[in-house]
């Protein structure tokens, strides 16, 4: 820094605009502002209310094209039985995605944050980040190897003379198939592991806030741990767990590619919107059934604010 | 007595029960392996299934991929398109932070929520909504409306970095600067750029990261373009030939950890050296 020389002072054009934006705060934070503002607002939220806009038009059965008259068929259609189903069936698919990522993050996200110290600390953060940053399509494609059915998961399963165990699963109704990777069970693992990290993250955070003297004061009083896990930390680490469950209910509401790639015919919110767009060309239904789940997130932004979740993110 | 005592309390970490450590290391694990074994299967011999364990080791189709003119023509989209991206999500990303990092303005957490937008709600959401303006503007699909929609959500990575950043850099820095005689310009070129610069290269490694990596948005947002993730996609629905799949796979996995990595060391070396 000390080889910092600065020009001296001159009243050039760059000192009087300076001035002019040192005395005016306002405008500086308006020519701060402007760019991304004009980038989201005209772009972004341009984008969305076209989208909104299009969900009132309708599809002309007989030439294919665009109708463009306000009408509200296409919210009529999500009521049919079959859209209700795919609905149904993405929203529960989430829900059990996200009891499951907590299942499987508390263990590691609590051992992170309360034990785990130094080298050892780093080194799991960065093994939980990886995985959450690294190539989506790449994990995706390493499960299709895992699940195939000569993949690395039943040759597991041959070995340990468990391979009965994998065909009962796979005969069940409803979560089975002819293989792991035709098969509900198989989309909802990889949902699984795909936003596990989404949830580990956050609950770390909240029960790295919890001070150790809250702990104490549990045990002072005649608390067995179990007691203490289920009355003082479970509690407080529940904003960390709404804020991961907003990642992991989001993402699973609205991913389409896993259950393409993944799984056996069911369809998913987001496969249908893709679909009706691409395939059927239909961009106002497309358009008007993804608008369920916002408003199926809507609902359940609004159960995790209760919760505590956005003061945990 | 009484020192020993406090000691005694001042710990009450006893150590993790053998079932918790079991499970962090089991969470782990299921984390890993599936990346360790697309490594493996890269030098897979065999070239028809997924047949595990492979039956032998090679590394041909290193060789075979290399030669394909489609993976590197995909590659080289994907990456022109980071590019982009990322800079534009810079200039966005470290003016809104600026503007938003110390504060308080009527619309604030508006403006806040708008930034974040396109990465909390669903990527199908975010597509669907561009190729929709898309086509009422008869925008046709180019290189420039996949730059469009990478670099708005790229935006929000940059902002969180930079922002992150100006909150811990002191006032008083500026404040030194301009009472030295600097400008609003200068203060900016020689007081707060080199103290935003790692980690705007932070948040830019990053913003590149995820725009190389993203495939939902530019399924919508491209026309007949291929990025390298909507190759890979295209061989996950109707696999052509496995072994190139696998070493495009493990190609992907190197360039999107080289600057996650990076990242990481440039935003804890930040944090280091605040705690000292």
């Amino acid at each position: 820094m000390s080889s910092l020389t600065l020009p001296p002072p001159r009243n050039s054009l760059a000192d009087r605009l300076s001035t002019l934006l040192y005395t005016r705060r306002g405008l500086l934070l308006a020519l701060l502002l402007a760019p991304p503002l004009l980038w989201f607002g005209v772009i972004y939220l341009g984008s969305l209310f076209s989208l909104l806009a299009n969900s009132f038009f309708r599809l002309d059965d007989f030439t294919g094209q665009v109708v463009r008259e306000i009408g509200f068929s296409n919210f009529v259609e999500i009521f049919t039985p079959t859209n209700l189903d795919v609905a149904l069936r993405s929203t529960v698919m989430a829900i059990l995605v996200t009891v499951a990522c907590v299942v499987i993050g508390f263990p590691i996200a609590y051992y992170m944050a309360r034990y785990a110290r130094g080298p050892q600390k780093a080194l799991l953060y960065v093994a939980v980040m990886l995985p959450l940053w690294s190539s989506y399509l790449v994990r995706l494609y390493a499960w299709k190897l895992l699940l195939a059915k000569e993949g690395a998961i039943s040759w597991v399963m041959q070995s340990l003379h468990l391979q009965w165990l994998l065909d009962a699963l796979l005969s069940m109704p409803v979560v089975g198939g002819s293989s792991l990777s035709f098969s509900p069970m198989g989309t909802f693992i990889v949902f699984v592991y795909m936003w596990l990290p989404f949830m580990i993250l956050p609950i770390m955070a909240s029960i790295e806030r919890i001070p150790g003297s809250y702990l104490e004061a549990s045990a002072d009083l005649g608390a067995s741990p179990a007691q203490t896990f289920r009355q003082v930390i479970f509690p407080l680490a529940m904003p960390g767990i709404a804020a991961g469950s907003i990642f992991t209910f989001s993402l699973t509401l609205g991913d389409y590619i896993i259950p393409q790639v993944i799984g056996n015919s069911t369809l998913y919110i987001g496969q249908v919107v893709y679909r009706q767009q691409g395939v059927a060309g239909n961009l106002p239904f497309a358009a008007a059934f993804s608008l369920v789940p916002i408003v199926i997130i809507g609902v359940y932004l609004w159960l995790a604010k209760r919760k505590g979740a956005f003061d945990a993110l | 007595m009484r020192s020993d005592t406090a000691a005694k309390f001042s710990k009450p970490q006893r150590g993790a029960s053998w079932g918790l450590k079991a499970a962090t290391w089991a969470g782990v694990l299921f984390l890993h392996i599936p990346l360790a074994l697309i490594i493996l299967y890269a030098f897979s011999s065999e070239d028809k299934s997924y047949v595990f364990p492979p039956p032998g080791l090679t590394t041909q189709w290193f060789a075979v991929a290399l030669e394909r003119q489609d993976v590197w023509d995909a590659m080289k989209l994907s990456f022109q398109v980071a590019l982009w991206a990322t800079g534009i999500a810079v200039v966005l990303g470290t003016l809104a932070a600026g503007a938003l990092a110390r504060t308080q303005f009527f619309g604030r957490d508006a403006v806040n929520l708008l930034l974040i937008l396109p990465i909390a709600l669903p990527g199908v959401i975010t597509g669907i909504a561009l190729r929709s303006s898309y086509h009422a503007m008869e925008i046709p699909f180019s290189f420039w409306t996949i730059v469009i929609g990478h670099a708005t959500f790229c935006v929000v990575v940059v902002y969180n970095n930079a922002v992150a950043r100006l909150r811990r850099i002191s006032p008083a820095l500026i404040e030194a600067s301009m009472d030295l005689g600097a400008n609003a310009f200068q203060t900016f070129r020689y007081v707060l750029l080199p103290q935003l610069g790692s980690a705007l290269l932070a948040g830019g490694l990053l913003a590149f990261a995820l725009s190389f990596d993203e495939v939902i948005v530019t399924t919508f947002t491209a026309g007949q373009q291929t990025t390298l993730p909507i190759w890979m996609l295209q061989e996950l629905i109707r696999p052509r030939q496995r072994p190139v799949t696998n070493v495009v796979a493990v190609i992907m996995i190197a360039l999107t950890f080289i600057p996650i990595v990076a990242a990481y060391w440039l935003t804890r070396a930040d944090e280091d050296s605040q705690n000292r």
